[in-house]
């Protein structure tokens, strides 16, 4: 029924939002490791790495963002999993609702939740001097990049969630997630890999989106390194899609 | 009555089969339940229960054989099933950050009802649940969870309900007050599809049982029906031994009908 699908994911939205406002720990545990990460890498090994550390915050925020949503969908993983565990997923899939509302309202959600933690270390950045200057549309630019890693990396974590035999193999996917950053050009410019880690880092989503932000954020011209970027994410975001819907079919058939 | 033909069973299934992988668990399982009646699914664990279940509230494809319920097609027509059924699984499905009231507004809005608030509430007084209701439920104990639980299926009036394994992990006291709203169910008219493992609670409730074994309906009749399977009883003289239930049932003093608000 296409007709309740606007009505049944707002409930279901509002119903997951309460859990994140509820427990705001997951919001700020989110936040805190990326933004100590910031911290530690600007103010303790900034200067060796560049020489001054206000720059640094510059080059290191698109970085520490991506951390941040790599760790922030892990809480998907979990919130789907405790649905599917408490029996409630299979409440809602009995009653009269639009079915693929309940997994939307949990994209929307972690799309929220992982914007609000982006804002607060976007506010600790600017405190440590993190500067750009972007306009309007190179701010949308970001944002839309942004949102489109954090939906391909939710519909992820969904597959983890919806497929997890327990709560650890539920979040644990994250983790390779969350490392992925440090072999890319987010820390360290990828000149000074030594051959194969460099290709690999220059050959990972992760370096074309963290360098295309860095370019929106300092006004550089994004070149074609924007469409690499949108390239790995949609792409992502479609397999992981199509492979979310494989792992809810099985569960239901 | 319930159905659009307007007569016969509320729920019917003929020759259900379901594997998962190499396990044959559902083997060609044939019954029906009139509606307004209260039938009991009796089987041990692993006996298919739950699948017949969840095959009859649209959660799982059966490999062969027909069911309906209320007159639908399970297969042809799910959506309908959905808006005249409820389940109740075999763990409480509330949620646990919320409030109890907010999981019943939460049921109410999902099912498109008109003031959710006020659903809410009277299902809250009708279930002594007043007094938790603005509480989070990870501070209820399990009778008032699977309370909770039960009145959220009620939200939206189903004409059919199961309930698999209602009683499991509840104390005796839990386990008469959901026996008692089982009951009021079925004098409302509502049809009930209850799975269980305990004997007396088939015994206690159910108008037919079927005993489940092995995938197939090996028994399947009013409890006098069963009874007659067997050869004629023995007649014993036995002194009448109070059981352990009676004697828990007398020291904590049933006679409070209010269920203590306290996780127990």
């Amino acid at each position: 029924m296409k007709t309740h699908f606007l009505a049944d994911t707002t409930v279901l939205l509002g119903r997951s939002m309460r859990h994140i406002f509820r427990s705001v720990d997951t919001i700020i545990t989110t936040a805190i490791t990326p933004i100590a990460l910031m911290l530690l890498f600007v103010y303790v090994f900034g200067g060796a790495i560049m020489g001054e550390t206000e720059n640094y915050v510059n080059y290191l925020l698109p970085g520490i963002m991506l951390i941040a949503i790599a760790s922030g969908i892990a809480y998907t993983a979990l919130r789907v999993f405790t649905d599917m565990s408490s029996g409630i997923f299979e409440r809602f899939q009995s009653m009269p609702i639009a079915r693929s509302s309940v997994l939307w309202a949990h994209v929307l959600t972690s799309l929220v939740a992982n914007g609000l933690s982006l804002v607060i270390i976007v506010l600790i950045a600017l405190a440590m001097g993190f500067r750009t200057s972007a306009n309007v549309l190179e701010w949308l630019a970001v944002i839309g990049i942004l949102a489109l890693f954090t939906l391909a990396l939710t519909w992820i974590a969904i597959i983890a969630g919806m497929a997890a035999k327990s709560v650890d193999g539920a979040t644990g996917f994250s983790y390779p997630l969350i490392f992925l950053p440090f072999i890319s050009s987010a820390f360290v410019p990828t000149e000074t890999m030594p051959g194969p880690v460099r290709a690999f880092a220059e050959n990972q989503p992760v370096t074309s989106i963290v360098n295309t932000i860095q370019d929106l954020f300092s006004g550089q011209p994004v070149g074609s390194g924007i469409w690499v970027a949108l390239g790995w994410c949609v792409g992502i975001l479609v397999v992981a899609y199509a492979f979310a819907m494989m792992t809810y079919r099985r569960k239901i058939n | 009555m319930t159905n659009p033909a307007g007569i016969g069973p509320a729920i019917q299934v003929q020759g259900v089969e379901k594997s998962f992988k190499n396990l044959h668990v559902l083997r060609g399982v044939d019954f029906e339940v009139a509606p307004g009646s209260i039938f009991a699914l009796l089987g041990s664990n692993g006996a298919g229960k739950t699948t017949m279940v969840k095959i009859l509230s649209t959660l799982l494809k059966a490999d062969a054989g027909t069911c309906t319920v209320n007159g639908f097609d399970v297969d042809a027509e799910p959506l309908k099933i959905r808006e005249s059924i409820s389940l109740t699984g075999q763990f409480a499905a509330v949620d646990e950050i919320l409030t109890g009231r907010e999981n019943l507004v939460l049921v109410a809005k999902l099912r498109h009802l008109k003031a959710p608030g006020n659903v809410a509430d009277d299902l809250l007084a009708r279930f002594n649940l007043t007094e938790a209701g603005p509480r989070k439920v990870g501070t209820y104990s399990g009778g008032m969870r699977r309370r909770l639980d039960i009145a959220m299926s009620l939200i939206g009036q189903p004409k059919v309900i199961f309930l698999d394994e209602p009683t499991t992990g509840l104390d005796p006291e839990a386990r008469l007050d959901v026996w008692r709203i089982i009951k009021d169910l079925s004098t409302q008219g509502t049809t009930v599809l209850l799975t269980t493992q305990y004997l007396d609670e088939a015994e206690q409730l159910a108008d037919r049982i079927a005993i489940l074994h092995e995938g197939r309906i090996i028994a399947n009749g009013t409890l006098a029906e069963l009874k007659q399977l067997l050869p004629p009883a023995k007649v014993e003289y036995v002194e009448k031994q109070p059981t352990l239930e009676e004697i828990f049932l007398a020291l904590v003093g049933n006679n409070s009908k209010e269920p203590s608000g306290d996780r127990s």
